[in-house]
């Protein structure tokens, strides 16, 4: 093969780099969305899953790649970059990784675009799906909630690492030659993660209502908005229409040869116009509410953001209809949209269960699921009680993000016996190999808070967890002789009555002795 | 052709063996699986959809994903689980590897059996620990998780590096590149083996050997 690239490679290889950065944030942003992720294997090619792979594409972060890439392509100076960072319910933000898909100028003029390019970047893409498993704010990812939440910024051009402070890592995910570059992925983290220690232990007031502005103002020029990544499929641009394929609707259905090289040539990748989809298009319509639900079932405290104006919100029993608040966004639609799906959508209502049976292990209508969900943590819209949350302190709402046990553990001498160490950062522990940590461990700066989790928890909001189990139990409780309050209180009867009981005693001493004699 | 080789070592805790195990299994497995081929006229072939599945570790600090094939994982815990039972009879703080190993069979005419070559073999060696309090286990559970994504991040690493691959075959020799037994995914033609150490250092006098896709089953 000659070193010019023809005009059908060209146009199959732009197509490959352009669907590859699509998936590739795709990837990235739905590892961040806290909870498990599952697609199933098809033994049929669909003919909509690029790279052979099982992806989902949610609408509104193609929608945001796209806008980002503008119409061009990752190419030699042009990096797209996925950044990921943190904003706690206080306001904090901070720059948690960057994922960069970028271009060198080394080529690779004898590689086979249609085939090796193809299967080389399917295998980046699976090696992009391990390791946003494996980094810190994967981690940080699965514990989002009312502390704090995980954003998305998608950007194109050039590279910037300056947000993630001092000594950040980076691990490369893997290159891929074309015959117009090698695109290179990679993941830049930040490692010191010192401002949160504080904050992030310190959970003695409920949490009364997050306002995540999507439209921050960054200090970089042309600065792309953040998103959160438990997004929501209603947006104020579009009044929540994304287009769910691609606006050249097309879709690849690859077709390999097993001919010899140098008939490779003549074996083309067909392309299916997006028409002939028909109920694929309805499927992917349904996967942005599906995954809606999934993450409202899996993780319902993430929706709850009704409270604009900082008071007590108030808890409506029934999702309002269509609400949208000015330029902040209404969790309501989501349920609507997501009961409006499940209603009319067998599939979504699969993939619904797919994304939560993985974390919940139950199987059911959407409705099921909801309502087995929802025991784990009432949110916002729950429309039928929880029957495991049943406090007494339902009467104030959001009651249940208050954390119910902190007030006892504190006063409890159960718990926090003055010789035993709790674990309550065992990661901070594990980091700096110190055994002596305190009840907070709030000894050494860079830590992240990470939760005591015991073998067979799974991520469990019930007041009494194992965690609290283990630490509450971990210790014999105290004698109740040995309590000081009522000790106290008998003493002095304790005393007076001390005559009394001694010649009960002397009295009975021949059935004392007779009772000894017995043991012997 | 020479076939490659990477060890992995790691330290663990006996109840932890079976989740790092399949972890690094299924790590290397979903780079070394591809959808189902379908062949059609002209000599092209159609290649289904691989999907994935988050799972958590219960003993361990982390997760990891796997191809969703239940087939697969049901054959990998098969025999992480004997590789486990061996590990945990041999006595404590004993040492074992368990290896993966992807081949290409070779037919032979007769009457010689088909060969198998193997072009990658990865082979996981564990040391067993045990630990005193729940304090250390809990340490343990992390400082694993960190390790263990350590070689997740080597195992990808050495994936990327695009070395030699089995030639794409053609129908009739599919068989002897891919297992095409699964329903859902097509995997490499692979086998697991393993070995236990005593707590000595020197190998068992009987040395097991399991081999799970046995090609030489006649």
């Amino acid at each position: 093969m000659d070193g010019e690239l023809s005009p059908q490679d060209k146009k199959d290889l732009d197509k490959f780099i352009k669907f590859f950065a699509l998936k590739t944030v795709q990837v990235i942003v739905q590892a961040r969305l806290g909870e498990k992720i599952c697609t199933r294997s098809s033994s049929s090619p669909t003919g909509s899953d690029w790279f052979n792979l099982a992806i989902k594409d949610i609408p509104e972060v193609t929608h945001e790649a796209k806008k980002a890439l503008a119409g061009q392509l990752p190419g030699i100076g042009r990096s797209m970059c996925v950044e990921i960072s943190l904003k706690t319910s206080e306001g904090d933000s901070m720059e948690l990784e960057t994922w960069c898909l970028e271009m060198n100028e080394k080529c690779d003029k004898e590689i086979k675009v249609s085939y090796t390019v193809y299967n080389r970047l399917s295998l980046l893409l699976k090696s992009l799906l391990a390791i946003t498993r494996v980094t810190p704010a994967y981690k940080l990812s699965r514990k989002q909630g009312h502390d704090y939440v995980i954003l998305y910024r998608i950007y194109f051009g050039e590279v910037q690492l300056n947000g993630l402070g001092e000594g950040f890592q980076t691990v490369r995910v893997g290159m891929v030659g074309t015959p117009v570059g090698t695109i290179t992925l990679s993941c830049a983290y930040r490692t010191n993660l010192a401002f949160m220690s504080g904050r992030q232990l310190e959970r003695t007031q409920p949490i009364m209502g997050i306002i995540i502005d999507h439209f921050v103002d960054r200090p970089y020029s042309g600065s792309s908005p953040l998103h959160p990544c438990n997004y929501r499929t209603t947006g104020e641009d579009d009044g929540g229409n994304f287009p769910s394929v691609d606006d050249s609707q097309e879709v690849c259905t690859t077709s390999f040869s097993t001919s010899p090289p140098s008939q490779l040539y003549s074996s083309r990748l067909f392309y299916q116009p997006f028409a002939t989809l028909g109920g694929g298009s309805a499927d992917l319509a349904c996967c942005p509410a599906a995954l809606t639900a999934g993450v409202n079932t899996a993780h319902p405290h993430q929706m709850v953001i009704p409270s604009k104006e900082g008071g007590i919100p108030v808890l409506p029993l029934h999702p309002a209809p269509g609400v949208q608040a000015d330029g902040e966004r209404v969790p309501t639609c989501n349920l609507t949209d997501m009961n409006q799906h499940a209603a009319t959508t067998p599939s979504s209502s699969g993939e619904a269960e797919l994304l939560s049976k993985s974390s919940e292990g139950k199987s059911g209508t959407p409705q099921d699921v909801l309502e087995t969900t929802f025991t784990r943590k009432v949110g916002a819209f729950v429309n039928k009680p929880a029957s495991q949350v049943t406090a007494a302190n339902m009467d104030l709402p959001f009651a249940v993000f208050a954390p119910k046990i902190v007030e006892s553990e504190d006063t409890d001498v159960m718990v926090n016996p003055p010789d035993s160490p709790i674990l309550e950062s065992p990661l901070h522990a594990s980091l700096h190999s110190d055994q002596s940590s305190g009840s907070s461990g709030l000894t050494q700066d860079e830590f992240v808070m990470v939760e005591l989790k015991p073998a067979f928890s799974k991520d469990d909001f019930l007041p009494m967890d194992l965690g609290t189990f283990y630490r509450e139990f971990q210790n014999p409780p105290q004698l109740s002789s040995l309590s000081i309050d009522i000790s106290a209180q008998s003493m002095a009867e304790d005393l007076d009555s001390l005559p009394e009981k001694l010649a009960i005693y002397e009295k009975n001493m021949e059935e004392f002795d007779a009772f000894v004699d017995t043991l012997q | 052709m020479n076939c490659r080789s990477q060890i992995l070592e790691l330290t663990v805790e006996a109840r932890q063996i079976e989740e790092t195990v399949l972890a690094v299994l299924h790590t290397v497995l979903l780079h070394r699986s591809s959808g189902k081929f379908h062949y059609k006229k002209e000599g092209t072939y159609s290649i289904g959809t691989v999907g994935t599945e988050d799972v958590d570790c219960d003993f361990v600090d982390c997760t990891y994903v796997r191809v969703s094939s239940d087939e697969l994982d049901r054959t990998l815990r098969r025999s992480v689980g004997e590789f486990k039972d061996a590990l945990r009879n041999s006595g404590s703080d004993g040492s074992g590897q368990i290896s993966l190993e992807f081949y290409q069979k070779k037919k032979s005419r007769w009457p010689f059996s088909d060969e198998c070559i193997p072009w990658e073999v990865w082979a996981f060696k564990l040391n067993v620990v045990n630990l005193a309090n729940e304090q250390e286990r809990q340490i343990c559970r992390e400082k694993v998780g960190e390790k263990l994504g350590e070689k997740i991040i080597n195992i990808i690493e050495v994936m990327n590096r695009h070395e030699y691959l089995p030639k794409m075959p053609t129908q009739s020799e599919v068989d002897n590149v891919f297992d095409t037994s699964l329903r859902d995914v097509q995997p490499y033609l692979y086998k697991i083996s393993y070995q236990i150490t005593d707590s000595l250092g020197t190998s068992v006098s009987t040395t097991m050997r399991r081999l799970i896709k046995d090609t030489l089953a006649l």
